[in-house]
């Protein structure tokens, strides 16, 4: 039962989750008329093999993440070997490119009539043949390489916060270091790589733009086929729900899997543990180089190239307002969605009943759409609201009784917010997670308590997690396109919109231009943010 | 207490930064990029002092977005780059059928609605390539030779997903009847030397590269590869001259039903329509202007004059569902 203090945090976190229930309502609604000759068709001959291919991408993704954001997590935080300082923030780097972008690289670098297999038959002859990157190999390589971020600055920071006492009490018990990875990091970190991994497989999910570009035929781009050829919106909104039942199991299995999370001791520890030498220290040198290789140098290279090429002549005063309008956008959405992320996770914390986890649940789904079914779903719930509320309100206040949410920089926003809570969340939760309850208790029985407490107290030992939260979010709104497409005000084009723009025309050489401009505006804080939180530990 | 009033809506307004209205301007949701259509615009402001306002996106989110908006859109033009979507527009009435001498006089009947709800303005020849080393023009005649045998493992396509290909199904099955459509589609798909291309661009650079020798393609695409790359190995070919005709789809225009300046909007697309605007508007992409008088490019005008199937570009929106059903029972991704 939830007594009156837990209850006061309802009203919020109900508030904060009916936003998202809004455009989600409208995929409910959807069901009221089911057009049987589309769900006969595409299950005849379409189900099968999409099905088939969006398990093999989760399920390659899921383990590729894994496995490369854990180890270097691993490698970054707790050992030492050359290069260590630098790597620990460059292998975050990756992040600032979106997945649509690495995509078009990938292919376009890598693909028959591309640079290298060109190059390659020049030497060669024909005989020799490389593996078709536009296969469902490639598409999880490029997933992997673009996703893997998530798991690595969830788990490194959780790495980081174990602390010093832990890890030294492993070893003084005897435990190797691969043992005290197993046994004793590994399962306190588990909570974050839940999370990360959570994150990842709903992007991959949801990814529309990087599949398209390989073709590769998904669950997603079935969405968007029974929406863009057979006109049905409705059908595609019915779709986009079973993907969302798909999402909200995992979550749950995520939950579950996950169990309680263990506070940490929170004394940060002054040096790394392992010191690597000899062969060992060259092959965590070398690993962590060969991700950074692919993920970032070379396809940053090869966007360099195209710019030469191409983008450069595009080049004018208009992208002083391009990059000045993605920065406005980015900035404001990560504030306001890393508020009202904060918000939420004290609720949870400080609320921890059922209901409330049910909120917090609702809240953070939208995530998992894809972001053309959110951005129209978003769009549909604003001209409604405008139709029904803000028009007579605006009539009776003695206005205009014109529309006003609909193509308003705020209708964005909350776009944004919709969809970007879970990435605030999953950080700001975890190292809210950490703190343990002893602490503020005392700070209460000390006298300091409300804003005091959160000021003094909790502030501090968040700082970690919500940059890290705020980081996610800025990042995410650069790249994200299908809301700002559909949603922006007029003369707000952005970055992304500008890629779309020239993407959608087959220019991927032009491209190059606003996607290495988008890169480079990401990285600035991604660098910032990372070096900021290597110091608080290091 | 009715200035109170007032200063509350005026500030709603200013914090929510809602559309106002002025009446010198056209908006303009718009399928077709910026840099294709706003030298377009500017022009028109130069010569008239109306200011066109317009956001770019894919078809489907803007007409769900005129639909939803309904009497209270901003938008009084649309503009798209393929007729299935146009006609999809007028099919769920969010366009407004027009009386316009000039756009009569301007654009073939073919090339416009037949209730007047919209017109083309450019067309779009969607044609054979070939590679130069590797095939001779004399093996080539119809797109549906190409289901023939020879041509097993030389065909590229494009994804079946591009409107473009949907279009292209759609009117063989006009011409042929479905049966015969869906085996010219199969002896395609059993013809593909390796699966379909996300875009026209990358299926021409792979003919270029001998991945494959012939292929389908907007003649648009091949224009902006050959202007990077004139020693490209590939070669625009018009197939079906002794019967219907090259395949031919177009970017267009309409006039929204709620259209807040519906006058100026009318007045633009029929200024869009004329031989002043049609050379600009085809021009800045290599494509066809749908305006006779106009001739296009000197570009375009060197890969030669062809004949032009005559099937009214309606049929393309009329048969996509169908096209879409029977290119997935085929088996074209």
């Amino acid at each position: 039962m939830a007594h009156s203090a837990q209850r006061r945090w309802y009203p919020l976190a109900a508030a904060i989750a009916a936003l998202v229930l809004l455009p989600l309502s409208v995929l409910l609604l959807s069901w009221g008329e089911v057009d049987g000759e589309i769900w006969q068709h595409l299950w005849d001959t379409q189900m099968p093999r999409l099905l088939g291919n969006t398990l093999s991408l989760v399920l390659g993704v899921g383990v590729g993440v894994t496995l490369l954001g854990v180890s270097l997590a691993w490698l970054t935080s707790l050992c030492e070997f050359p290069g260590r300082k630098w790597l620990d923030w460059a292998l975050m780097l990756p992040f600032a490119i979106p997945a649509y972008v690495l995509a078009f690289v990938f292919v376009g670098l890598l693909d028959f009539a591309g640079p290298v297999q060109t190059l390659l038959r020049e030497w060669f002859g024909s005989g020799l043949r490389l593996p078709r990157v536009r296969s469902t190999g490639g598409v999880i390589v490029v997933l992997v390489l673009v996703f893997y971020p998530y798991v690595y600055l969830l788990a490194r920071t959780a790495f980081l916060a174990q602390g010093k006492g832990l890890m030294e009490a492993a070893r003084v018990l005897g435990l190797s270091p691969w043992q005290a990875f197993w046994r004793v990091a590994l399962p306190v970190a588990r909570p974050a790589i839940g999370a990360g991994l959570a994150l990842a497989l709903m992007e991959t999910l949801a990814d529309f733009g990087a599949v398209s570009v390989f073709n590769f035929d998904t669950f997603t781009t079935a969405i968007y086929k029974t929406w863009y050829g057979f006109y049905s919106l409705s059908s595609a909104t019915q779709l986009a729900s079973l993907l969302l039942l798909a999402v909200m199991l995992l979550l749950y299995t995520e939950r579950r899997a996950r169990g309680a999370s263990r506070p940490g001791n929170e004394r940060a520890r002054s040096a790394p543990l392992y010191h690597l030498r000899g062969a060992r220290a060259l092959a965590a040198s070398a690993w962590c180089g060969l991700v950074l290789l692919c993920a970032f140098v070379v396809p940053m290279l090869q966007l360099l190239v195209w710019f030469w090429q191409r983008g450069r002549f595009d080049l004018d005063e208009r992208y002083v307002g391009l990059i000045l309008h993605t920065l406005y956008l980015g900035g404001m959405a990560a504030l306001i969605t890393v508020a009202l992320a904060m918000l939420l996770a004290f609720a949870r914390r400080l609320a921890p009943t059922r209901r409330m986890q049910a909120l917090v649940g609702l809240a953070n789904l939208g995530y998992a759409l894809p972001g053309s079914v959110l951005a129209v779903s978003i769009m549909l719930a604003f001209s409604w609201l405008d139709r029904h509320l803000v028009i007579p309100l605006s009539g009776a206040l003695g206005g205009d009784g014109k529309p006003l949410l609909l193509g308003s920089l705020s209708a964005l926003l909350l776009a944004y917010l919709v969809r970007f809570m879970a990435v605030a969340h999953g950080p700001l939760e975890s190292s809210l997670g950490r703190i343990r309850p002893s602490l503020p208790e005392a700070s209460r029985s000390l006298g300091i308590g409300g804003v005091r407490l959160f000021r003094r107290v909790y502030l501090p030992l968040l700082v970690p997690g919500t940059l890290s939260a705020a980081l996610l979010v800025f990042v995410d709104v650069l790249k994200e396109m299908p809301a700002t497409l559909l949603m922006r005000p007029f003369g707000w084009d952005t970055l992304a919109v500008r890629v779309f723009e020239m993407t959608s025309e087959g220019e991927w050489a032009r491209a190059a231009l606003p996607a290495l401009t988008l890169v480079l505006v990401g990285l600035l804080p991604v660098i910032g943010l990372i070096r900021r939180s290597a110091r608080r530990y290091g | 207490m009715q200035a109170n009033k007032k200063i509350l809506a005026a500030l709603a307004l200013t914090t929510l930064a809602g559309t106002v209205q002025a009446a010198d301007e056209v908006v303009v949701y718009s399928a077709r990029i910026d840099e294709l259509i706003k030298p377009v615009f500017d022009q028109y402001t130069a010569k008239t002092g109306v200011k066109v306002k317009f956001i770019t996106d894919k078809e489907a989110p803007l007409l769900a977005r005129l639909k939803a908006e309904g009497e209270n859109t901003p938008a009084d033009l649309l503009i798209t780059v393929d007729a299935g979507n146009l006609w999809q527009a007028e099919q769920e009435g969010v366009l407004k059928p027009l009386q316009s001498k000039v756009i009569d006089a301007n654009i073939p009947s073919q090339y416009r609605s037949s209730t007047g709800a919209w017109t083309g303005l450019s067309l779009r020849a969607r044609t054979i390539v070939y590679s130069t080393a590797r095939v001779k023009p004399a093996e080539l005649s119809t797109y549906e030779a190409l289901a023939d045998k020879n041509w097993e493992g030389r065909l590229c396509l494009r994804s079946s997903k591009k409107v473009y290909n949907q279009s292209l199904t759609a009117t063989l099955i006009e011409t042929h009847g479905a049966e015969k459509a869906e085996q010219i589609v199969k002896g395609w798909v059993a013809n593909l030397a390796t699966d379909p291309f996300a875009d026209d661009t990358a299926l021409i650079q792979a003919i270029d590269a001998g991945q494959c020798d012939v292929g389908i393609v907007n003649t648009y695409y091949y224009g902006r590869l050959h202007q990077q790359q004139p020693d490209l190995k590939a070669k625009l070919f018009w197939p079906n001259q002794a019967d219907r005709g090259v395949h031919v789809n177009l970017a267009g225009a309409g006039v929204t039903k709620h259209a807040p300046h519906a006058e100026a909007a009318q007045q633009l697309l029929e200024w869009m329509t004329s031989e002043e605007a049609q050379g600009v508007f085809a021009g800045v992409n290599q494509e066809y202007p749908a305006n006779p008088k106009v001739a296009p490019s000197k570009e375009v005008a060197a890969w030669g004059s062809f004949k032009a199937d005559s099937i009214p570009v309606e049929v393309a929106g009329k048969r996509q569902a169908e096209a879409i059903r029977l290119m997935d029972r085929a088996g074209w991704n």
